[in-house]
This record gives structure tokens, C-alpha cells and sequence, in this order.
């Protein structure tokens, strides 16, 4: 990714042209892009997980995405895009080879470097594994930063579920203890939990420290309800509880006010919010 | 400088660049460009839209994109001098290169910034002027010169080193001593205009407050009734710079361009995102949006409102929501009985 201290003579817009290397299907709405830079001397490790990039396809226009791989695996950057309109109908139809210009990164991100030393519990639900992903593998690639690390995802069926292997490989090497649950299993072959994501707590609940642990948490409206009554009961926090909001999103800088809550930008005072945050400021969940 | 010497300075002034300046057409009056000093007429309250349209124009284009790639577009190099500006609508400047340019610096804002010279001019207010109850009445940066017109001359701030090297060029056109009965007459001249005010909102100072305690207060679906969602109080607002980003292919099919137009908060759809969910879908919710932004959120983040008192709204609204109407229904939410309230 771009550097965060930009060149100095360099527009804001400034984009870098990044070649598409690989596309999979994650879902049969979701799927996963794999670019490189063309630059090849752009630096892919400044950003922080929870950052997000404007992908821009001209004649078609610009759309927002977050960033799903780590700082800390360089040359890449990857995405995990929902087919949902007209822009990423476009980028369906985008090809193993195909350029598009990206500009970024934006937005506040997780400050995982000031987390250092503590326990972290990173709950995802649905497409809320894309920009947690990227917390996940930057933990995993610095796993003696921290002390205990549990991850809980929770999508709706296997078929749902977003890097699904990926994810059963992750519980599988144990760096950091991963529960993985689908509230209905169609398939009757899931070998994981069922039920939804906060049926995973007991799993944790007697191993927590409430006052060295953060959450970190990403996923539809009505799974932060649930999740935040249980954390709230473990004892963590409001001010570290962590979460990450979606708003429209134009120019990434603060300029164009779309994103504005109440007064607020989510764009550079966001997407990442505290529980204490979305307690205090209206309209915000 | 004596009244007689205007025609020589708006000659000077136009070896610097193109002029614009108020002139009246259609009942109305609007910045245009000037060729000769007699098109200018001071004698105005407001434009329809302020000189934010130099700034932030109303649609311009920020990127062609053809064949051989993409090509960012910048404004070229040119001067331009806006003459007669108000006191408003320069804190409204100011409020705009706060935005654009004190954090991220927009590109294209910063270009049109540079290449502008903003001669400011005093005014006396009318009905609708509200700048004495936001503070904006007075105005102490953001324009290269500032002439105030009293009798027989003009008193000249100079607020630049562009207005500097302007009076530096005008010579003998303007006198350094100035009197004590030029300053008495200006003195004089300050007072009769604070007396000049009708509309005031004595309680703006506390807006802030007013607004986070009215959260949940009946008046905004009243007046969320009555809003048409035109968007016609964010064209006129000096401070109203929201802007939407558009791509467009031209007939050949194979360029085009990505421009960006004027935006606003109380258009439907503004807070949509992709797979349509609206975060405001209500007129309510969006006018809500507005002022909260103007006369809550701003002053938790730069001390002050980005509201500057011009009046627009309070002159331009077709049903009569404006930063006036909205004020004094929020106030008298929470303050039911006057004698209480100490104004």
C-alpha cells in the first residue's frame, strides 16, 4: 500500500494502477480479489488492518472497499467484495490480468501496535470477516505481541461462510485459538459449532481478564447487539470494545460529507469506533 | 482613500487578473465578471450564491480518463479578484479552507484558492442578517484588502501580502494619516450598523447545547414535514460544500471524464450505501443531519459554528426552515417559560 506520509507535491487523488492476480469466489455473492501493484516499489506494510482503500475503475467510477490482507504480508492486497451494485458489478466482470487504480489507505484502522501485551477477542460475523481478516493475520504473523488471542466467527450456514478455509486452517494451526459456528447447518456435515456467534462464549468465558483484554468486533447491526450484552457481562470495557462502521463513503478525506455522523467524518475519525464511542455519539449504530 | 479614486484602484486591481464583483440583474444580485467599475453596485445584502462558487464550483470536472490513460485536471493558472465580498461570506471562506485545505489538502480546491484575491467591502444589514448574533459580523482574516465605505472615503484594511503589494502598487491612490475624526466617524459608523439588526438569536451562543438536548424533540419531524428535500438551503449556504463524484463516457465511448458536483445532506438517498441501505431514509433524519453538523458538531471541533449569519436561508427557503426558524423552535423546546430563560 501507499505510504501514510504522503509525497508532499503528490494530489490526495493520486491513484497507483495494481494488477488483478488471482479472483476466487468466497461465496456466491462474495469474492475475493488478489492485486499487486504495478509500481512494485510501493510499500504494501503502512497501513493498519481495519484501513480501507477506493478502488477506481474510470468511465464506471470509485466504490470504497476494506482491506482484507495484513500489512504484514507484503507485495499483496487483497479484497473481499459483495456483488451489490453498479460498481461492483463492474468489478465482476474484471479479469485475472485487468488493471484498476487504487488510492488509500483511509480511515483510522485498528491501532493494534498500542494493543501490545494484551488478550484480544476478535468476534466476526458474515462480511464482517473481510476487514478482520486482516487483523487476524497481522496477529497471527506477530503472535508474541500478545498474550491470549480467541477468534469467534459466525456466519449463517457453511456455504456462507467467508474464508472458510482459510479460517479452518487458522483453528487448525492454533496460533491463535480460533470457534468457528454457523447458526444452521444444512449440510449435516459441519464438524464446528452450530448456533449463532455468541454461542461461542462459554467456550472462553472462564479464561477472560476483563481488565488487559480488547475485543475487537465487525458484522451486521444485529450481531454487535448480542455480542456487546456479552461482553459487557465479561466485564470489558466500553472503551475496549472495538468496532468498525460502515457509511457511505466518496472521497475518503473528510471533504465530501457523506460519511458524516452528526458532524463527524467515520472516513478519517472512523471506521473503527469504541462501544464508549457509539454510546455517546448519536445515529452512530 | 477618497471616494473619487475608486475608478483608478478597480484599474489597478485589473492588471492582477479577471474582476468579479456584485452586479444586479434580474432583481438579484450575483458575483460577474467586471469590465468596467460602473457595472459594480455595493449597494446589495447578498448574492444568491457566494463566492464559494470560485472555490468549489457547482460541477467540475477532476479527472479525464481516454485511451492513454487518466489525467487528473486542475484549474489553470489564472487570477481571479472577487471585489465587495461581506464579512459573512469571507468567514464562510474561511470555513471552506478550513476543511479543504487544514487537513487533507483538496487538490482542487487548493489550486482555485491560490490563484483568488478577495477584497472585502462593508455592508449594512437587512431583514435577514444574522451575522451579528453568529459573530461574523466583523470579519479580521481571510481577505487580501477590506474597504469599509464611509462618507466621503474608504477606510482600507490590508489582510495579505497580496493586499499588500497591491497598496504597495497604488502609490498615492490611498493616504497613510488618518485623522482622529476618521476614526471617530468610523467608530460612529460601527454603531449605527450593530443597531441596524432585526433578526437575532440571542440564544445562538448555547446552540450546541440547545441541539444535543433536543435530540429527540417533535421539532424536527415538524419541520421534516414541511422540507421539501430541494437542497436549495446547501446551494446558498456559503459553508455547504458536500460534493457527489460522477463518472461520464463521452459519445466516442472511449473517453470520458469523473466530475464532481454539489452535493447536499437533505437530498434523498444522500446516506445510502451499496445494497441500498439508507442510514437516513427520512426528510427528518436528513434536515436533522444539517443543522446538527452547522450548529452542534462544528463548534465541538473548530469553536465555533459553520454557520455565518448571510441570511441565505432565511431569504431562499420556499417553506421557511432556516437557521432562524430552526433556532427558535429548538429553543423554545427547552425553555418553556421566557421569564426563566434570561435573554
Amino acid at each position: 500500500m501507499m505510504t501514510q506520509e504522503r509525497e508532499k507535491n503528490d494530489s490526495s487523488y493520486k491513484t497507483h494502477a495494481a494488477e488483478i492476480r488471482s479472483i476466487k469466489d468466497l461465496t456466491s455473492d462474495i469474492r475475493y480479489f488478489k492485486l499487486r501493484f504495478l509500481d512494485r516499489s510501493i510499500i504494501h506494510e503502512d497501513y493498519r488492518p481495519g484501513q480501507f482503500a477506493v478502488m477506481s475503475i474510470p468511465g464506471v467510477g470509485e466504490a470504497v472497499f476494506s482491506i482484507s490482507s495484513p500489512p504484514t504480508r507484503k507485495d499483496f492486497i487483497e479484497f473481499g467484495i459483495r456483488k451489490v451494485g453498479s460498481f461492483t458489478d463492474a468489478v465482476y466482470k474484471l479479469k485475472q490480468g485487468d488493471v484498476v487504480d487504487i488510492r488509500g489507505p483511509y480511515g483510522n484502522g485498528f491501532n493494534l501496535e498500542a494493543l501490545k501485551g494484551r488478550d484480544l477477542i476478535i468476534v466476526s460475523g458474515g462480511l464482517g470477516a473481510v476487514p478482520l481478516r486482516s487483523v487476524l493475520l497481522y496477529i497471527e504473523d506477530r503472535r508474541e505481541e500478545y498474550d491470549q488471542v480467541f477468534f469467534l466467527n459466525g456466519a449463517r450456514t457453511p456455504a456462507d461462510m467467508l474464508f472458510r478455509l482459510d479460517f479452518i486452517a487458522m483453528e487448525q494451526r492454533g496460533i491463535i485459538e480460533t470457534h468457528l459456528s454457523v447458526d444452521k447447518d444444512d449440510t449435516g456435515e459441519w464438524p464446528y459449532n452450530e448456533g449463532v456467534v455468541t454461542t461461542l462464549f462459554p467456550k472462553i468465558a472462564d479464561r477472560i481478564v476483563s481488565e488487559k483484554t480488547t475485543a475487537i468486533i465487525c458484522g451486521p447491526p444485529i450481531m454487535y447487539k448480542f455480542v456487546i450484552q456479552d461482553l459487557l457481562k465479561l466485564k470489558i470495557p466500553k472503551d475496549q470494545i472495538l468496532m468498525t462502521l460502515e457509511r457511505r463513503m466518496k472521497c475518503g478525506q473528510g471533504h465530501c460529507g457523506h460519511c458524516a455522523v452528526e458532524g463527524r467524518y467515520t472516513c478519517l475519525e472512523g471506521p473503527v469506533f469504541t462501544y464508549y464511542d457509539v454510546q455517546r455519539i448519536k445515529e452512530l449504530i | 482613500m477618497s471616494k473619487d479614486k475608486f475608478p483608478e484602484l478597480i484599474e489597478l486591481i485589473k492588471t492582477r487578473g479577471k474582476l468579479y464583483g456584485p452586479v444586479k440583474g434580474n432583481g438579484k444580485y450575483s458575483f460577474e465578471e467586471i469590465t468596467d467599475f460602473k457595472e459594480l453596485d455595493f449597494n446589495y445584502q447578498r448574492t444568491v450564491i457566494g463566492p464559494k462558487k470560485f472555490l468549489t464550483p457547482p460541477k467540475y470536472p477532476v479527472l479525464r480518463f481516454g485511451k492513454e490513460g487518466t489525467e487528473e485536471v486542475l484549474e489553470q493558472d489564472e487570477t481571479k479578484i472577487i471585489i465587495g465580498v461581506h464579512p459573512c461570506d469571507i468567514h464562510g471562506i474561511n470555513i471552506l479552507d478550513r476543511l479543504f485545505l487544514a487537513n487533507i489538502k483538496d487538490p482542487y480546491y487548493a489550486k482555485r484558492r491560490e490563484n483568488l484575491i478577495i477584497i472585502g467591502h462593508s455592508c449594512l444589514p437587512d431583514e435577514n442578517c444574522l451575522c451579528q448574533s453568529t459573530g461574523t459580523d466583523i470579519v479580521e482574516d481571510g481577505f487580501d484588502l477590506f474597504l469599509t465605505e464611509l462618507k466621503d472615503f474608504y477606510l482600507i484594511w490590508v489582510g495579505s501580502n497580496k493586499g499588500l503589494s497591491l497598496v504597495i502598487d497604488a502609490g498615492e491612490l490611498f493616504t497613510e494619516d488618518i485623522s482622529q475624526e476618521d476614526i471617530q466617524e468610523y467608530v460612529k459608523w460601527q454603531q449605527q450598523r450593530s443597531n441596524m439588526f432585526q433578526s437575532k438569536i440571542p440564544y445562538f451562543k448555547y446552540m450546541a447545547d440547545i441541539i444535543h438536548l433536543n435530540y429527540d424533540s417533535p421539532v424536527w419531524d415538524q419541520f421534516g414535514e414541511k422540507c421539501l428535500s430541494c437542497g436549495t438551503c446547501s446551494i446558498v449556504c456559503p459553508t455547504c460544500n458536500c460534493f457527489n463524484v460522477d463518472d461520464k463516457i463521452l459519445m466516442n465511448a472511449e473517453e470520458g471524464v469523473r466530475e464532481r458536483m454539489l452535493d447536499s445532506c437533505t437530498l434523498p438517498f444522500y446516506s445510502m450505501v451499496a445494497g441500498d441501505h439508507d442510514f437516513r431514509p427520512k426528510r427528518t433524519d436528513r434536515l436533522k443531519l444539517y443543522y446538527t453538523h452547522k450548529l452542534k458538531e462544528y463548534i465541538g471541533r473548530w469553536g465555533q459554528p459553520s454557520c455565518v449569519g448571510c441570511g441565505r436561508c432565511v431569504t431562499f427557503c420556499p417553506v421557511n426552515i432556516n437557521v432562524l426558524t430552526v433556532s427558535e423552535a429548538l429553543f423554545w423546546q427547552v425553555c418553556e417559560k421566557k421569564e426563566d430563560c434570561n435573554l
